[in-house]
């Protein structure tokens, strides 16, 4: 789950992490207000949406007064942001955070990741700031340092230290350095977040050390135990679709195409998608209905893959294990009338109950394609979404 | 022969009250696997499906003389069930439940190391020995004994390719699903060097998905010491990045993990991938023929 820039610095206060002052703001006005609180000579009109890049696309200005302050909140405001990770369709903004402006001397990078390889989190850390870490990784590995946490003893302050000489942070604000990171760990483990990355980290003028964003992203297995940062979750950053779909415990994203699919199992689904677009179409969506669902969840997955307007056919492709073919049929049965499908449907099962599944399918006066294999159900629906 | 479990591998199931556990255990005792005993806490003395059940994992091993245990416990709790078997050493543990945090297997991960429990999963369906042995929630019946190993990510996509070597006549000696999940006890090297040892495995079908590097890493691996022929597939290619999609670890960030770079340096390293899922079976018989083996590995 991700959260915004303001949020994830609120979090990182509780922990001691230096971050500017600042404020959110939903209005001009309170943006206005936000600065007039903040009593700086410059501050920052810094929009929040769930995405990098937004310096370049216009999303961040800095504001000598308040007039100005009221100029950019307004320009930024409602203004649809399309950066790198927003997609070409953008993001409207609708919050703001207001912050103080600081004398940046030089700007840092320091994350928190799981590695994969040692199963360990590590911190890494560069004195290349403000660019992405992918391209410093790239251009200049030689700058990226890395020290592998074990969790028994979390991140050791020789640990930290190292970081911060290896970065060249200036010798006197190293103690403020290594209690940032600390602090930047702590957060990352009692949160349970996927990523903490600070990208860029600064060094004042006034001898500070703080971050100036903020992205912390929290692992969604873990939120059970974090209802805090559950509170922050931002439903108009997600795909209504995708929101629809975690209530019934689906796992769904929205894609560009127009063949609906319901799969049972992440493998199979990513490979559903692959195939489709193997005989020339283009899949509209990622749909595991998972291991245990029942006739009511296929009904909702069903009634979620033709809430895509886009959809102008559906592929069901069902290897049952635990999942029993003949539950999968009813429920496509089922929803097919709910729904009053209009779309072709191809269906393939496959497992547990097949032939109980397939009569089921075959006995229903729905309009079904069945398919004997996942490729011929691929091409089946290729050719008759056209 | 076989990797990791055989017609003698005495079983416990972690959380057999569960419903979950329960049905599994039961398809699980019709295919033959030897479960001898149970754990719930506080259900101790209980007997479900004719198996007693124990309110420790330690009572259970020690009663029964299990070596291995399935776990299927709720994912808040999974986590202390991998480390209760561990400590109660176990050979192997196969951990089902799907979800478990991933700051929680980093530290699984740290209690287990120089102990002398194997972790198979999370977030898998399991391990099973055609004919023999079945630990876990893949459908028994698609199995088919004979010379042909699977490794796999992904539950689903493992029966699809083990369906469709049966369905050609082949059939296979374990079928081992290592999990979708970014951190896990097995990996794709720890299998293949177990195939590598076991006498009647003669090749190998690996089956990986985005995110990660553990695919290529394997691929090193097999071109550096594999005696038998193995054949791929990867699941994602036209997943968008940035996406989990579905599993946990399947996920392309920051550029890396793409299918298309797992194809490449498989296929550097000498192993054919198969284009898309339903011609799995196909390219493992297509090598088969090229290596000799086909008729040593056909089973009617």
């Amino acid at each position: 789950m991700n959260i915004h820039e303001y949020q994830g610095k609120e979090v990182l206060r509780q922990y001691g992490v230096a971050v500017p002052n600042g404020k959110v703001a939903f209005t001009v006005e309170e943006a206005v207000e936000a600065a007039k609180e903040l009593g700086t000579d410059v501050c920052v009109v810094k929009a929040q949406i769930h995405a990098g890049g937004r310096g370049k696309a216009g999303g961040v200005k800095v504001a000598k007064n308040l007039e100005e302050v009221r100029t950019y909140a307004e320009e930024i405001l409602g203004k649809t942001l399309v950066t790198h990770q927003t997609g070409p369709e953008g993001k409207e903004v609708k919050r703001l955070l207001i912050e103080e402006g600081c004398d940046i001397q030089k700007e840092y990078y320091v994350g928190l990741v799981l590695d994969r390889a040692t199963s360990r989190v590590t911190l890494m850390a560069s004195e290349e700031g403000g660019t992405e870490i992918e391209e410093v990784a790239e251009a200049t590995p030689e700058k990226i340092f890395k020290e592998e946490i074990d969790p028994v003893v979390g991140l050791t302050a020789f640990q930290a230290r190292r970081i911060a000489f290896n970065i060249n942070i200036p010798t006197k604000l190293v103690n403020q350095a290594v209690k940032f990171m600390m602090g930047l760990y702590q957060a990352y483990v009692e949160k349970d977040c996927s990523i903490a990355e600070i990208n860029p980290l600064v060094v004042t003028g006034d001898g500070k050390v703080m971050a100036l964003d903020a992205k912390l992203n929290f692992d969604s297995n873990a939120l059970y135990r974090r209802k805090d940062i559950l509170e922050m979750r931002d439903l108009e950053e997600e795909d209504t679709k995708e929101i629809e779909a975690s209530k019934y415990d689906l796992s769904y994203i929205a894609l560009d195409g127009n063949i609906g699919c319901m799969v049972n199992g992440a493998g199979l689904a990513m490979s559903t998608m692959d195939i489709i677009k193997h005989y020339g179409g283009d899949p509209a969506n990622f749909l595991d209905v998972g291991g245990g669902a029942t006739a009511e969840k296929v009904t909702e997955a069903f009634k979620i893959i033709l809430s895509d307007e886009n959809v102008k056919g559906i592929f069901v492709n069902i290897f049952g294990g635990i999942m029993k073919c003949d539950v999968i049929a009813t429920g496509v049965v089922e929803a097919a009338k709910q729904v009053g499908l209009e779309v072709p449907l191809v269906v393939r099962l496959e497992g547990t109950n097949v032939d109980l599944g397939k009569k089921i399918l075959a006995e229903s006066d729905v309009e079904i394609v069945a398919a004997d294999s996942m490729a011929d159900g691929a091409q089946k629906i290729v050719s008759l979404v056209g | 022969m076989s990797v990791f479990i055989n017609k003698d591998t005495k079983v416990i199931v972690q959380g057999i009250t569960g419903s979950t556990a329960l049905f599994h255990t039961k398809q699980m005792l019709e295919y033959g696997t030897k479960i001898v005993g149970g754990v719930t806490p506080g259900k101790g003395g209980m007997e479900v499906e004719g198996v007693p059940v124990f309110n420790t994992v330690k009572e259970a091993v020690e009663a029964t003389g299990a070596t291995a245990s399935v776990i299927y416990v709720p994912a808040p709790f999974a986590a202390d069930s991998i480390m209760e078997a561990t400590d109660a050493e176990l050979d192997l543990a196969i951990c089902i439940t799907e979800h478990i945090p991933v700051l929680d297997m980093v530290k699984v991960k740290r209690y287990m190391e120089g102990k002398k429990t194997r972790l198979v999963g999370p977030n898998c369906p399991g391990v099973i020995t055609a004919d023999e042995c079945k630990i876990g929630i893949m459908p028994g019946y698609i199995h088919k004994k004979g010379h042909v190993g699977v490794v796999s990510r992904s539950g689903t996509l493992t029966y699809e390719a083990v369906h469709q070597l049966s369905e050609a006549g082949i059939g296979q000696t374990t079928a081992v699903g290592i999990g979708g999940d970014p951190v896990n006890g097995t990996n794709f090297i720890d299998v293949l060097k177990e195939f590598n040892n076991d006498p009647e495995t003669y090749a190998v079908i690996m089956i990986g998905e985005i995110g990660g590097t553990a695919e290529e890493e394997a691929a090193e691996w097999v071109k550096a010491n594999m005696t038998k022929p193995v054949v791929g597939f990867i699941g994602g290619r036209t997943a968008p990045p940035g996406k989990r999609m579905g599993h946990a670890g399947a996920i392309i960030s920051g550029g890396k993990g793409t299918a298309d770079e797992k194809i490449r340096v498989m296929n550097e390293c000498g192993i054919q991938v198969a284009d898309t899922p339903s011609v799995m079976g196909e390219t493992l018989i297509k090598v088969l023929k090229e290596t000799d083996l086909y008729d040593k590995c056909k089973t009617h």
